[in-house]
């Protein structure tokens, strides 16, 4: 797998695909799209970049262990639901703000929040699984 | 509005449990004091209790209680009447005495703080069955008292015997209870009656809902292995590995008479047909006589009184199924006096366990000028429970044999006469062996040491074996307040009881005449019939005891046999079965329901879509016919995003697009692995193997097709989803409505759902370390070994 060809171009490729993902999350409410297949789109980066560089090298480049981002994604939803009781709400009731910036209006949500933890939960869990089976296998 | 006495009812149940909370800081703080304030808890609850006695005299019912689980009608109610009143008082007072008994007993122990938890965990939970009003609460402490009384059982756990007791005595007990449990759930079902007041104040709803023999049945198993029954009884012996101070409270007012107590509480309601009346005289009459011969075979102390009890436990159970005015009364009377004298009797066998080091009654003799105050104390109990004038125990006695007498028809009343008259007269010999055996005589040359015991020890024993005295002299006041007052609820009229030591003619007194003389005799020859008894024990063999252990063996080997048919550990066999329920789930549903699609339509299609079709069905025949696994895992890839396709083509852009990423990240997933493994070789399987699993895969998708089909075939409710199409927007402010139903409509779903899949996470990566670390294990074993050798 690791041609010269594939490992050059991989890096751009994740970069790309992570661009791509990043899109797809915010675009969902609107759009086809979401935390969850935006999360998706970013595993399959991570995936691509450990086929051409190997696992240690995307482990170092996460910093975080993956499962890190995944507790901290699951930890994001919930507190963005938790929002709106202190907000005097129930429980995930979701909250908005419009404010104006760059000429127009950004819609800024507790729900996109919680969306976003949903992809971190995404991304997280997934690429730990992956990673621990290319590493097992790879010794 | 609460009633005044309902701050009393709470307080009383609460005692108990708040000596248990309280007992173990108690013990290290106040050492030797402990057992004395301790004692205090029980005293309290029993002057709590028999603080409403005027209220019990004047025939008032208190019912207090709070609404439990209000959805299911649950309540945790409690109900004060004459019979859980006398019950309570007895199980609080001779709990107090035997607080103090135990803290003489175990003085030395350094565990004394963990017991006096657990007797009085157990002592609140006999209160609360005696006073629980509804059925469930019943039930809850119904199931405490086992569990409680097995950790009192096994409280010398590093002993195995004492191990077998409790485990014996939880499986028998909690066995029974779980009957009891489904009786009293029958009786909520048919009867919509959840509680004892309101069952009382119907007696006829059980015998007019229909299901009053299984309802009998299934009560009758909670009380009969409750209170040892034939041949449910084997427990109790064992169960005299616990310390003697629990033997003593399990026998006379606790556990055992747990279930003495729901036949008397249930009688009103149970008790009456030509099957009670049958059925309890006869299982308690052999009860009676079985455990009467078993009693007197025993050379223990303890086991001997452990017989007896049972003994004792079947002529209550034999009154009580006699159900006569008479009998009821007896039974009342003889549960006091019983209660009474065998708590007595436990705690000087205890006594003499601890002064003269042994219990066996071949080894003892003449310590009546050692311990003289304990002789005392075996002497009153042993007239209580032998019923010799004026002990109250005689007038139990009387009323017992006047009960027999003229119960029911000739034949039954001379059966239960002679059950009764057998039974008596053998425990009288026996309990003349237990209370003068071991004192009279003269001192032999081991028991030199024997010595008095201290106060707390002598205390209990003396004072009940004067209560026992007294109350049967006066009489009118034991009446007055407890007999009176228990029997009522048992019986359909109020009736008073007023038998006195006084003298009387009958044949009551005939009856007594011959088992006192009789006993005598026996008690004379015990030796002789305690060999005659064993030889014959020893020819029959097999005994229930026996039974049980090789019913748990049985239970233990099938359990094995069935776990390694359910649970094989190879992951093929439970795709099969779960696939193989699945299919037979599908299929039955539909057939039966008759819920089959009718006729197939004709998909009409556009020409991409037959295309995409076509892809699926080539990626399966790939699939089919793949000679590698990696070949098999890529089409079946293929065939997935062939259904991705379908899902964009149908117009549903998120599905298909997550649809597209699942199957890319799997395939690549899945590859990376096999390649790593190096499983490119096919798996060939004979045909024998391959048929089975490609009828069952055909069904499997056939019927999932159908069930689709005649689910699609049902009128579409459009109500939800034309709500999210209305509200998406104007609520949620998307105009996705997947991804608004997803973080905003549903979003504590989806929140779950994270969870699950941070869990799942978390949980392979933890498997995967697992078989990672193993293999370094190995490789650190291996390096050491390499080092051993090269130090060498």
């Amino acid at each position: 797998m690791r041609t010269v060809i594939f490992r050059v171009s991989a890096p751009y490729l994740t970069s790309l695909m992570f661009l791509f993902s990043l899109f797809v999350l915010l675009r969902g409410h609107n759009e086809p799209g979401g935390g969850f297949i935006g999360g998706l789109i970013a595993a399959s980066a991570i995936a691509v970049y450990g086929m051409a560089v190997g696992v240690e090298a995307v482990r170092r480049s996460l910093y975080f262990h993956p499962i890190v981002y995944a507790a901290f994604g699951l930890a994001m939803a919930v507190l963005s639901g938790a929002a709106s009781v202190f907000a005097g709400f129930q429980f995930m009731t979701g909250l908005w703000a419009f404010p104006q910036a760059l000429g127009g209006d950004v819609p800024i949500s507790s729900t996109l929040f919680f969306d976003i933890g949903v992809y971190l939960v995404i991304v997280g869990a997934i690429c730990a699984i992956a990673l621990s089976l290319e590493e097992r296998y790879s010794d | 509005m609460i009633a005044w006495y309902e701050q009393l009812f709470y307080l009383a149940v609460a005692f108990p449990f708040i000596g248990a909370l309280v007992a173990s800081p108690v013990v290290r703080l106040t050492g030797r004091l402990a057992p004395y304030i301790l004692a205090l808890f029980p005293a309290a609850g029993f002057l709590l209790v028999f603080a409403l006695s005027e209220q019990i005299q004047g025939r008032q019912i208190m019912v207090a209680g709070f609404d439990w689980i209000p959805s299911f009608g649950v309540r945790f109610s409690f109900r004060l009447d004459g019979l859980s009143y006398a019950f309570a008082l007895l199980v609080l007072g001779i709990g107090a005495l035997i607080v103090l008994y135990s803290g003489g007993y175990l003085s030395k122990s350094a565990k004394q703080g963990r017991f006096f938890a657990f007797i009085f965990m157990f002592m609140g939970s006999m209160l609360g069955l005696v006073l629980s009003d509804d059925l469930i609460t019943l039930f809850i402490f119904w199931e405490l008292t086992s569990i409680t009384s097995f950790l009192l059982i096994g409280f010398e756990h590093e002993r195995e015997t004492a191990r077998r007791g409790a485990l014996q005595a939880l499986v028998i007990t909690g066995g029974g209870g779980l009957a009891l449990f489904a009786g009293l759930i029958l009786i909520r079902e048919v009867t919509g009656i959840s509680s004892m007041s309101g069952l009382i104040d119907d007696p006829e709803a059980i015998m007019r809902s229909g299901a009053y023999v299984p309802i009998l049945i299934l009560v009758l198993a909670g009380a009969f292995t409750k209170s040892a029954q034939m041949p449910f009884h084997v427990w109790l012996p064992n169960a005299m590995e616990a310390p003697t101070p629990v033997s003593a409270y399990l026998h006379s007012a606790t556990m055992v008479k747990a279930g003495i107590y729901l036949l008397m509480r249930m009688f009103p309601m149970l008790g009456g047909t030509p099957l009670w009346e049958i059925v309890l005289p006869l299982f308690g009459g052999v009860t009676l006589v079985v455990g009467a011969l078993l009693s007197i075979r025993q050379s223990d102390v303890k086991l001997m009184l452990a017989y007896t009890t049972v003994a004792s436990l079947g002529l209550l159970v034999m009154l009580i199924g006699i159900g006569s005015e008479l009998a009821l009364e007896a039974a009342v009377l003889y549960f006091i006096a019983h209660s009474l004298a065998k708590a007595c009797l436990f705690m000087v066998a205890g006594s003499i366990d601890h002064g003269a080091g042994t219990r066996d009654i071949r080894a003892l003799a003449g310590l009546w000028r050692t311990m003289p105050v304990t002789f005392a104390a075996a002497l009153l109990g042993a007239a209580a429970m032998g019923g010799l004038p004026p002990l109250f125990g005689f007038l139990a006695k009387e009323e017992v044999y006047a009960a027999v007498a003229e119960a029911g028809p000739g034949l039954y009343a001379y059966l239960v006469t002679a059950a009764a008259l057998v039974g008596n007269t053998v425990m009288f010999a026996t309990i003349l062996v237990v209370a003068l055996k071991p004192f009279v005589g003269s001192l032999p040359s081991g028991l030199r040491k024997a010595h008095e015991t201290s106060f707390l020890v002598w205390f209990g024993p003396l004072l009940l074996g004067v209560i026992g005295l007294l109350a049967g002299i006066f009489s009118e006041v034991t009446h007055q307040f407890i007999s009176n007052p228990m029997a009522p609820p048992s019986i359909d009229e109020a009736v008073a009881i007023t038998i006195s030591v006084g003298f009387h003619l009958g044949p009551a007194l005939y009856l007594s005449i011959v088992t006192i003389v009789a006993g005598a005799l026996l008690y004379w020859k015990s030796q002789a019939v305690r060999a005659r008894i064993a030889g014959i024990l020893s020819a029959i063999g097999w005994g229930p005891d026996r039974g049980f252990d090789q019913l748990m063996r049985g239970l233990i080997a099938g359990s094995f046999r069935l776990t390694n048919v359910l649970q094989p550990g190879r992951l093929d066999y439970y795709m099969r079965v779960t696939f193989l329920v699945v299919v037979v789930a599908l299929w039955s549903a539909m057939v039966f329901s008759g819920a089959l699609p009718s006729g197939v339509p004709f998909p009409s299609l556009y020409f991409y879509e037959w295309m995409v079709l076509g892809l699926i069905v080539l990626g399966l025949l790939v699939v089919a016919n793949a000679k590698s696994r990696l070949a098999a895992v890529v089409s079946l890839g293929i065939q997935g995003v062939a259904v991705a396709l379908l899902f964009m083509l149908l117009g549903a852009p998120d599905l298909s697009f997550t649809q597209f990423m699942v199957e890319i990240l799997s395939v690549a997933i899945l590859a990376l692995v096999m390649t790593r493994l190096r499983l490119m070789p096919a798996d060939r399987r004979p045909w024998r193997e391959v048929i089975p699993e490609m009828a069952l895969a055909v069904m499997g998708g056939l019927g999932f097709a159908l069930f689709l089909m005649s689910v699609t075939q049902m009128p579409f409710d459009s109500s939800v989803s034309e709500f999210f199409t209305r509200y998406s927007y104007t609520v949620a402010h998307g105009r996705n409505i997947v991804n608004v139903i997803l973080v905003d409509f549903r979003a504590v779903d989806t929140m779950g759902e994270i969870a699950v899949v941070l869990t799942t996470g978390a949980a392979i990566l933890a498997l995967v370390r697992i078989r990672v670390s193993k293999k370094d294990r190995q490789g650190t074993r291996k390096k050491k070994r390499m080092a051993q050798a090269e130090s060498l």
